[in-house]
């Protein structure tokens, strides 16, 4: 490395051991095998999450929140600032892209079963970066104040007070009053721009820090069908240079030729509007509560919808505590099933909501 | 201090049988839960609204009998809630709260089904607000609806 003679080096050497990071960096490799491709998404994701800071940073700039604020500021950014359209289409693209990428990602570790020991904290703190991500946009989707997302937020945040015992004072807590109106957005963009941003921010470098001490994942392969590693300095880091170019280039794509729509501002006294739906990664969930019936085993549908949910997300959560590794069965028929169950589950209900009135 | 032993002297017995360290753990945890109990209490308390004063209006005018044509339906303000009056075919008036039951939506009048609809989970309900079909689990809360002196008036039925 010729900037090891620099001086500018030299004078980080001399006192932050700077030769330890670049020793660290230099020996680093990246396993080579036909999962590889899998590897980016986890990058893209980061990228992506990158993106959304910057996009959402340069928002807050003109952004004003507010009953009679939000709606107007986003229109003067879109209809009057220059590149205004760009920057709120990148963020909103940006934060579908985002969480598609981390889907991905989590489902490609679900199937490598790259959670098992010792990386079962990996996967725990990547499930609520995945959460936090969802939450991000939850948050985010009210903020311009508009018709969908109005009765989106009354929706999600309902589904809140529904659970038992909490769900009283979680609905006044995400509300910020009874019903959805300029308190909640107050609240909403306190959580969007300020403490979701820390906590995820927090969470991600746990994350990353375990996959630096741990190195990554490799699936158990014979001596016979091992391949030399690839380095990450260049090697691997170059690979991900490109495909964050070309995820630049999709989003921009999106972005200028299917530019996000602001709709008609919220009106708290008009009716909900026909073919409301939620966002792409939340229909799923909405179809489901569609198709419950009224009462369901002496609940409420409802609250068995979301009963049912939650336990699904804690016993996905704690995977890593059903399947441990055994030497003599790398293969598992029954984790296999279990994730092509969630994923055709999961497409099923989406597809259905897309579809459907 | 007159013992070598420093452990012996750190843990030595007060007259009622409690060590020192005990003593200072003891002392340390009540006085660390003191701390996070006061910080987060009144953290608590803040992050829930306080409940509104202002009342909800127990009658509300909507307007003109004849400004109503048969079967339609219009949402009004019943107060902070949105309110749901329906004219129908025969020019009799009904009206509701129009918040769904099942998650909170704002329902509506649709002549071409004869029901009240709500679009968010295709939750419906008749036109005496009673849940036929789809996900909604009990009837919309009915409003009280009087005519006088040719206006419409709307008013809570606990009013």
């Amino acid at each position: 490395m010729n900037s090891q003679n620099g001086r500018l080096y030299r004078w980080f050497s001399e006192r932050y051991g700077v030769t330890k990071v670049v020793e660290f960096l230099r020996h680093k490799t990246v396993p080579v095998h036909r999962g590889s491709v899998w590897y980016y998404f986890g990058g893209v994701s980061l990228f992506l999450f990158i993106v959304q800071v910057l996009s959402g940073i340069l928002l807050l700039l003109y952004y004003r929140v507010g009953a009679e604020s939000s709606y107007e500021s986003v229109q003067y950014i879109i209809t009057k600032v220059p590149f205004g359209w760009l920057i709120r289409s990148i963020h909103s693209w940006g934060a579908n892209l985002m969480v598609l990428a981390a889907m991905i990602h989590m489902f490609s570790v679900f199937f490598e079963r790259a959670y098992v020991k010792p990386r079962e904290l990996t996967w725990v703190t990547g499930f609520f970066l995945l959460a936090l991500a969802m939450a991000f946009g939850f948050s985010g989707y009210l903020l311009p104040w508009n018709k969908l997302a109005f009765f989106a937020t009354k929706v999600g945040t309902d589904i809140a007070g529904a659970i038992p015992w909490a769900g009283d004072f979680l609905l006044r807590l995400l509300r910020g009053s009874e019903d959805v109106t300029g308190a909640t957005l107050s609240r909403f963009f306190g959580l969007h721009a300020a403490i979701l941003p820390a906590l995820f921010t927090v969470i991600l470098a746990i994350h990353l820090m375990f996959v630096q001490v741990q190195g990554m994942s490799e699936p158990h392969l014979s001596p016979a069908q091992k391949k030399p590693p690839m380095p990450f300095f260049p090697n691997f880091v170059l690979r991900d240079m490109l495909l964050w170019l070309l995820v630049l280039n999709l989003l921009a794509l999106l972005a200028v030729f299917l530019p996000w729509e602001l709709g008609e501002k919220a009106d708290p006294f008009a009716a909900a509007p026909a073919g409301i739906k939620p966002e792409w990664y939340f229909l799923g969930a909405f179809q489901m509560l569609k198709l419950l019936p009224a009462h369901l085993l002496g609940i409420e549908g409802e609250l068995f919808g979301i009963l049912g949910i939650s336990l699904g997300l804690v016993l996905w959560v704690l995977f890593p505590w059903w399947d441990r590794w055994d030497p003599a069965r790398p293969r598992k028929l029954w984790v296999k099933s279990v994730g092509i169950l969630v994923v055709a589950g999961f497409l099923t209900l989406t597809i259905m909501g897309w579809v459907m009135q | 201090m007159t013992s070598k032993n420093p452990e012996q002297t750190n843990d030595s017995q007060s007259p009622d049988g409690m060590s020192r360290r005990t003593f200072l753990d003891g002392a340390l945890w009540v006085g660390g839960i003191a701390v996070v109990a006061s910080v987060a209490y009144p953290i608590a308390k803040y992050l829930v609204p306080p409940e509104q004063t202002e009342p909800d209006p127990t009658t509300v005018n909507v307007g003109k009998v004849e400004d109503f044509a048969p079967n339609t339906g219009i949402i009004f303000k019943m107060g902070r809630k949105p309110g749901l009056l329906i004219c129908t075919s025969q020019k009799e008036f009904r009206a509701f709260y129009a918040t769904c039951t099942h998650l909170d939506c704002t329902v509506q009048f649709r002549a071409d089904m004869g029901l009240i609809w709500c679009a968010c989970h295709n939750g419906r309900y008749d036109l005496n607000g009673i849940n036929v079909a789809g996900p909604p689990p009990r009837p919309l809360t009915p409003l009280r609806v009087n005519v006088a002196e040719g206006q419409v008036f709307v008013s809570r039925e606990d009013a």
